[in-house]
């Protein structure tokens, strides 16, 4: 039987961690405001030119550097998202031991884990140096929009699985689709970050919402950004769509049915590998890439949020 | 870069280029141009567009293999709209024409991008890396300096530098290329969708479903006769069915206290070609395997056991019921026909509950799933079951055109072990309640290369997406007084960032080895 007493502490801990990463946010917020300026400077002196310990100077294309300046407020929201993410690593994990199973049952368990994989990846990415720290504030926003909005419309209390449910292949199948749609929802949320910066590039002097660009990462470094996470994603969204099919073929024998949360996952699937091209094409690069990979985040939503609440199908298992 | 030198130099990718207009004068110029367009990236580009905007409405719209009862009444409450979207069949997305226009026109575009691409790649993989550049500055990232080595020892260090790279050099020039596997594991993949397609259209052609529904203490063998409802392929060929027999022991379910499922389980006893059978659980998740055949357990319900007796008391039927399951509480139809009675013949219809409650209309319904307090409630009909008809009848309704309702219709309800006497003395007694099992069987040929095909298309996109392919050039010059100008470049085909950190450790493992 479930642990009533877990799954409240649970769920208590995730809302503590959406309250840190709010107040994250504002701090990320902050150091923006106050940073600018100098983050300007810097980045136009480190342009052109790298040395490498005592060697020559090796040449590079100036946009490939990214350069931070360190502000205190940035330091503190970065700390509290840290603790943060520590805090709703173990909300996942008491729910898993308040419910027996594995933590990502229902959806909102599921919405729990894929803004975990999202937090997950922007610090990983800021502590391997590949992403500026200021893009927080962008990326807290949508998170705590996420998180409150599964916490509130979708909460389910902990329970058992559904038969139908209870496979290994839904911890091998649902923690693939999880991790990737974390990601590819990170992806999205850089991706227009992109096109904000990149229409700021062309319109320096347009009005809010254009003008946030100014405080953003060079346009080429959101975009190649957007690309290394949707290049990550792609593989373990096509990994988690063939094992839905092994685990469809013996829950209900057969592999394919075009029910509606399959249809979805196709839809997203064939969109992002439509980003994949785009970018490898001639006219497509840059904007226009960008705008595919913001329709494959959408149909990924409709793929969890519409279809699980508005269309019927078997997957209706939230 | 835009001499075709550096161009050749910096292709790194067997990707078609863009389409240029054909020569004059060529009588194939057109459909050259045609199949190249067909072919081309852009192309491809729009065709997965296309094919992703054409799934939109089988997303949102019911469809009729999966659900055709909402199919009809969505096309009934919008009338004429509904009429004119089953005709262009948003109803039948994925079977319609041009669903299927759409993606077939890919995969020719996919096979005819293939071949060549695979020609090209077949060939980059053994030839030597490119001559080098003239103007190495031009390249993406480079550097010189002015070494005190002389040139050979300088092309030695760069060598060591370059373990692991395929290095050719050319009188005093290196060229090195590394991540062949990128372009590899691209082909794989799109060679695994072609072969995916290619095992779906087998089983299109030659597998086989079909469901039968057993009852506790019986069983079916893989004939075609004996489904209740097969659904066989075009070319799909019944002596390939795999000769086995399934019986069905016991059927278990459990339900938590709110009446939703915990598990289903049903023990089965099966065998091959006639050799000692073996026991198995088939459960929802774990379908039992015999050679090419699999069989599921897809649906369960409650089967009444029933004896009935003819007015002389003599028993002319005494079997299992199978009901219909119609509420999640498994409130279900059952018929009952008793043809082989001596004068007239008798008909049952009502509804088997196993949780029986009844409303203040003496309405009877299931309050829970599992069997707490079963009944059995029919009303009963004598007269002509009208089974000699010549058209057959489904044995889960009654034709009651040529029957008169025994008691004026009234219902009567039997609890496990109770009699129901009728006016003129024959009986119906309600004698135990059996459960029964759905079951399916699938015989797909495709399974072992939709396997294959799906590894192919996991790991070729792995190689594709995270290994780099790159290139890197170094030119030794002889200077004056035996020192040696270096030059070296580089590209990479993605993460510029990365390559350029790792080109930057290049040069300084060139320069230190001879520190
Ligand atoms: C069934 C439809 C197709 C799907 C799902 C598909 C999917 C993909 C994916 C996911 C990639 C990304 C791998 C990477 O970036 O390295 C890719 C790359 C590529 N695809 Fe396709 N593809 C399809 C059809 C085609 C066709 C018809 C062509 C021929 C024009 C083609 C040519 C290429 C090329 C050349 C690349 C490499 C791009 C590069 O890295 O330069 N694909 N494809």
């Amino acid at each position: 039987m479930p642990d009533k007493g877990l799954g409240q502490l649970g769920d208590g801990l995730l809302f503590t961690a959406v309250v840190l990463y709010a107040l994250a946010m504002l701090g990320y917020a902050a150091e923006q405001a106050t940073s600018r300026a100098r983050q300007r400077v810097t980045s136009v002196r480190a342009a052109s030119s790298v040395l490498v310990g005592s060697g020559p100077p090796v040449t590079v294309p100036a946009e490939t550097v990214t350069v931070s300046a360190p502000s205190r407020a940035g330091q503190f929201a970065f700390g509290l998202t840290g603790i943060g993410w520590v805090v709703h690593l173990t909300s996942i994990v008491l729910r898993g031991f308040a419910a027996h199973r594995v933590p990502w049952g229902n959806m909102y368990e599921f919405s729990s884990a894929a803004a975990f994989v999202a937090v997950t990846a922007f610090l990983g990415m800021v502590v391997r140096g590949r992403i500026d720290r200021a893009l927080g504030a962008f990326v807290m926003v949508p998170v705590v929009l996420y998180l409150g909005l599964a916490s509130s419309l979708l909460y389910t209390a902990a329970g058992p699985l559904v038969p139908a449910l209870n496979s290994y292949w839904i911890k091998i199948h649902v923690a693939a689709a999880i991790l990737a749609s974390g990601s590819f929802l990170l992806s999205g949320v850089v991706a227009l970050l992109y096109l904000l910066r990149s229409r700021y590039d062309t319109h320096p002097k347009a009005a809010f919402p254009v003008s946030l660009g100014r405080q953003l990462p060079a346009a080429a470094a959101l975009d190649r950004m957007s690309y290394a996470v949707i290049a990550f994603a792609f593989p373990v969204w096509t990994f988690a769509i063939i094992a839905g099919a092994i685990w469809a073929e013996s829950a209900w024998g057969r592999y394919w049915g075009w029910d509606p949360k399959e249809t979805w996952s196709f839809i997203t699937w064939v969109l992002y590998a439509g980003y994949l091209h785009a970018r490898a094409t001639a006219g497509w690069k840059g904007r226009k890439a960008a705008w595919v990979a913001v329709a494959a985040a959408g149909a990924l939503i409709i793929d969890y949020y519409v279809v699980n609440i508005f269309v019927v199908g078997l997957h209706s298992y939230a | 870069m835009t001499t075709p030198e550096l161009d050749e130099a910096t292709r790194l990718t067997t990707q078609p280029k863009p389409v240029e207009q054909p020569r004059r004068g060529d009588p194939f110029g057109p459909l050259r141009l045609g199949w190249r367009q067909l072919t081309s990236m852009r192309t491809a580009l729009l065709l997965l567009f296309l094919l992703a905007l054409a799934s939109v409405p089988g997303g949102f719209l019911p469809q009729r293999k999966i659900n055709p009862v909402r199919v009809s009444e969505y096309i009934r409450s919008h009338g004429a709209a509904g009429r004119f979207m089953d005709r262009i069949g948003l109803f039948d997305v994925f079977s319609s024409v041009w669903f299927s226009a759409i993606y077939l026109l890919l995969f020719i575009s996919l096979v005819g991008c293939l071949i060549p691409r695979s020609r090209l790649h077949l060939r980059a993989l053994t030839a030597r890396p490119p001559k080098v550049p003239k103007t190495l500055k031009r390249l993406p990232v480079s550097a010189s300096w002015v070494a005190a080595a002389p040139v050979e020892s300088v092309l030695d260090d760069a060598r060591a530098a370059l373990r692991g790279w395929r290095v050719e050099r050319r009188g005093s020039e290196l060229s090195a290329e590394k991540g062949y596997l990128r372009e590899t594991g691209n082909l794989v993949f799109h060679i695994s969708l072609v072969l995916l397609l290619i095992g779906i259209a087998l089983n299109s052609f030659y597998g086989f479903k079909g469901t039968v529904l057993v009852v506790e203490g019986k069983g079916f063998s893989n004939t075609l006769a004996l489904y209740d409802n097969v659904q066989p392929a075009k070319r799909f060929n019944p002596s390939s069915l795999v000769p086995f027999t399934v019986g069905l022991t016991q059927f278990h379910a459990t339900y938590g206290d709110d009446g939703k499922a915990l598990t289903f389980d049903a023990d089965i006893t099966w065998s091959r070609d006639g050799k000692p059978s073996k026991a198995y659980d088939l459960r929802v998740n774990h379908p039992l395997v015999v050679g090419n055949a699999k069989t599921y357990l897809i649906g369960h319900g409650y089967a009444p056991h029933i004896v009935f007796r003819d007015v002389d008391g003599t028993v002319v039927d005494d079997s299992a019921v199978p009901c219909l399951p119609q509420d999640p509480q498994f409130l279900s139809t059952c018929v009952i026909k008793e043809p082989s009675t001596k004068a007239t013949q008798f008909g049952f219809r009502g509804v088997f509950t196993p949780t029986t409650v009844s409303d203040a209309a003496q309405r009877v319904g299931s309050s829970y799933p599992g069997l707490r307090r079963p009944a059995l409630t029919l009303v009963a009909f004598a007269g002509d079951l009208s089974l000699d008809g010549g058209t057959p009848q489904s044995v889960y309704s009654l034709d009651t055109t040529a029957m008169k309702a025994v008691d004026k219709g009234q219902a009567h309800a039997l609890q496990p072990g109770q009699t129901w006497v009728l006016p003129d003395g024959a009986s119906l007694t309600y004698v135990d309640t059996l459960q029964w099992a759905n079951l399916q069987v699938t015989q797909d040929p495709s399974r072992r290369l939709m396997l294959v095909a799906a590894i192919g298309i996991v790991g070729g996109l792995l190689l594709s997406l995270f290994i780099r392919r790159r290139r890197v050039w170094v030119r030794a010059g002889e200077g004056a007084d035996g020192t040696t100008t270096v030059e070296v470049g580089g590209l990479s085909r993605t993460d510029p960032e990365r390559f350029a950190s790792e080109f930057a450790e290049l040069v300084t493992d060139i320069r230190r080895e001879r520190a």
